[in-house]
């Protein structure tokens, strides 16, 4: 009772103001929810005429039309028009079959968008930069939350996260200039580029990621947990590798899972490292080509609609997707799962 | 017994190998860009325009396009930021399913790759708001905002780095003191009253760190702004919104994969990529430091 009429008088009092602040407030907030919801609709719109080739020349005539003036260009136009209707191969056309297949030529007299060996470069590239990452990033989390003094842990905390703080162009800077020639030296292999190096670099800009999340997730474990643990005569290992691991495991996961997020839609570092020969094998030492790289490397040269374009914005979407998926996993089951585990001493 | 010690004692071994080597890649990379490129760290290459072709010169059009980036871009992510941020933790209520989507949805914003949001500039900014504008501006064939240029650059990584001002806006609300609030309110305040003068006051050191460290992102992001308004090389300083501009990082890029003779300029390259890491170095340290002091405060 006393609420309400406390809440009536307010009004009364600063109607306007509060008012308005609380609009405005509210309708900013929404502009990060307008945010992705435009990514979603912009992508996919421009990646959208893929889905029905008819669109396609639809949308190419009135391109043509519109640059077309004056009764001879008109002539020509039709002829052109009507040497394409009789050829159907004349325009470039990028169907599920088209989609589907091993190549990646998207230049040519007949071009061709197989996504396949961009799939499996930018699964490579990720799937090393986790091999060597994650392991590396846990142990590493692992040590600054458990066994680490207070005074080390402040020492190296700040210092492993300073690698965020690495803009992604120059770690692929460096690993293009200088990694690619030192392994090259090490290993003897055939390609200075390739997807080792690519996916070695990659693995600097996923440990921070990894390293945060896991450290954090460790700190949450609830402090009767452990201390019940050494209790009972488990010393500062055991209790770290059968209690507070366990407990934190569905936030390792999350950092797993966002590590691998990161991984796959990085684009500076495989553009720079990894070769960018659309290959597919599965030879890691082979040069390799993904998703993101593709979109940077091709994105700025192509004729604005045509197939490309829209095979382009195709997989812009596919990354959409991928870490729109990703992030969806994180919150709703990992959250979750960590909620009933250490009940409202998870509090984020 | 023994055995377990053996285990043990492994797991502590292994664990601070892996420290070790994270650290020994940190401080080797640190090194080798610093050692290569110290020859050409002078004044003059920070204050003078690329010459002979790139290959001599220095890297001024890309420090001041950088410059610009950020600073437009922090004109949109700093308010947008911070009052999200507000409203998710001074008005949301917690459960409701509003605020549940908004905080997904810069949780999501957060991990969308760099070059989506590229994709996203030149579709919806270039072709659809700029194209808009120069089409209903009348004069037809005229392409002014229809094109790459600084404003739409800044607006893409503005979206960018807006996940990282709310993330430590955020954090300095959680920390202000809730008897704080509730005092204030006592008094008769309002709750636009009690947020703008106690709470936004006793925050600022989150908004400033949450600038800072947008603004360090910003600066070496490159993807968002590959099709959306940088330029290899330009003559001018870019003088309008509607230019497109050198950047650190893109010169970077492009210096070490596009050039015609890359050996030539490995110097530069070198020496451009201390500068950029210097200059986010400095703004996350910057950002730490803030935040430090602050925490003290509160503690005293």
């Amino acid at each position: 009772m006393t609420n309400q009429k406390n809440k009536g008088w307010q009004k009364k009092k600063f109607p306007l103001t509060d008012f308005l602040a609380e609009y405005i407030i509210k309708s900013v907030a929404f502009i990060c929810l307008a945010v992705i919801i435009l990514i979603f609709i912009f992508i996919f719109k421009e990646s959208l005429p893929i889905f029905s080739s008819q669109e396609t020349t639809i949308q190419n005539e009135e391109y043509l039309q519109s640059e077309t003036y004056g009764l001879e260009n008109d002539q020509q136009f039709q002829i052109e028009n009507e040497i394409k209707s009789i050829s159907p191969e004349y325009y470039d056309r990028a169907d599920l079959k088209n989609l589907t297949g091993k190549d990646w030529q998207p230049v040519g007299s007949k071009p061709k968008y197989g996504l396949l060996p961009l799939f499996i470069g930018s699964l490579k590239v990720t799937i090393i930069a986790l091999l060597f990452g994650a392991p590396l990033a846990i142990f590493a989390a692992i040590y600054t939350a458990v066994f680490a003094s207070k005074r080390i842990r402040e020492f190296i905390k700040p210092i492993i996260e300073l690698l965020a703080g690495f803009p992604s162009v120059v770690i692929g800077f460096f690993a293009l200039t200088t990694l690619a020639t030192l392994f090259q030296d090490l290993f003897h292999y055939q390609y200075r580029l390739n997807a080792f190096v690519g996916g070695f670099a990659m693995a600097l800009a996923v440990i921070p990621i990894i390293y945060t999340i896991t450290e954090d997730s460790l700190n949450a474990v609830p402090k009767h947990m452990i201390e019940a643990s050494l209790a009972l005569g488990a010393n500062k290992w055991q209790t770290a590798i059968f209690v507070s691991i366990p407990a934190s495991a569905p936030g390792l996961f999350a950092a797993l899972l966002l590590g691998f997020g990161r991984a796959f839609g990085e684009t500076m570092i495989v553009l720079m490292a990894t070769g960018n020969a659309p290959l597919s094998t599965a030879n890691i030492l082979e040069p390799v080509r993904t998703f993101s790289a593709t979109i940077g490397a091709e994105m700025a040269e192509v004729v604005f609609g045509d197939t490309h374009y829209t095979v382009l914005f195709l997989i812009g979407s596919l990354l959409f997707i991928v870490t729109f998926i990703i992030n969806a996993i994180a919150e709703f089951y990992v959250r979750k799962r960590l909620f009933r585990r250490f009940g409202k001493e998870y509090d984020e | 017994m023994m055995n377990n010690k053996i285990v043990g004692n492994g797991i502590i071994a292994f664990s601070l190998f892996a420290v070790m080597l994270i650290i020994t890649c940190i401080v080797y990379m640190f090194l080798e860009i610093y050692i290569n490129g110290q020859d050409l760290l002078t004044w003059e290459f920070l204050t003078q325009a690329p010459r002979d072709g790139m290959r001599a010169g220095g890297i001024f059009p890309a420090i001041v396009g950088t410059v610009l980036l950020v600073l437009t871009m922090s004109l949109l992510c700093v308010p947008v930021g911070t009052i999200t941020a507000l409203y998710l933790n001074e008005y949301a209520k917690r459960n409701s399913i509003f605020t549940k989507t908004v905080r997904f949805a810069v949780n999501t914003l957060a991990g969308v790759p760099a070059i989506v949001f590229g994709l996203f500039g030149l579709g919806f900014f270039i072709q659809f708001v700029g194209g808009g504008v120069d089409n209903l501006s009348g004069e037809q064939g005229l392409i002014r905002w229809g094109q790459p240029n600084i404003l739409w650059a800044s607006m893409t990584m503005a979206f960018l780095t807006i996940p990282v001002v709310i993330v430590s806006v955020e954090e300095s609300l959680k920390n202000v003191p809730s008897e704080l609030r509730a005092a204030s309110l006592a008094l008769g305040a309002s709750k636009w009253q009690t947020i703008w003068k106690i709470v936004i006051p006793n925050s600022i050191s989150g908004i400033l760190t949450g600038s800072i460290l947008a603004i360090g992102r910003g600066a070496g992001e490159v993807a968002p702004i590959l099709f959306t308004g940088v330029a290899y090389f330009l003559p001018n300083l870019p003088t309008k919104l509607t230019d497109q501009f050198m950047n650190m990082g893109y010169h970077i890029y492009v210096m070490a994969t596009q050039s015609t003779d890359v050996e030539a300029t490995k110097g530069i390259q070198y020496a451009t990529a201390f500068v950029l890491l210097i200059c986010t170095f400095a703004l996350s340290f910057t950002a730490v430091m803030i935040r430090y002091r602050f925490r003290k405060q509160l503690k005293d």
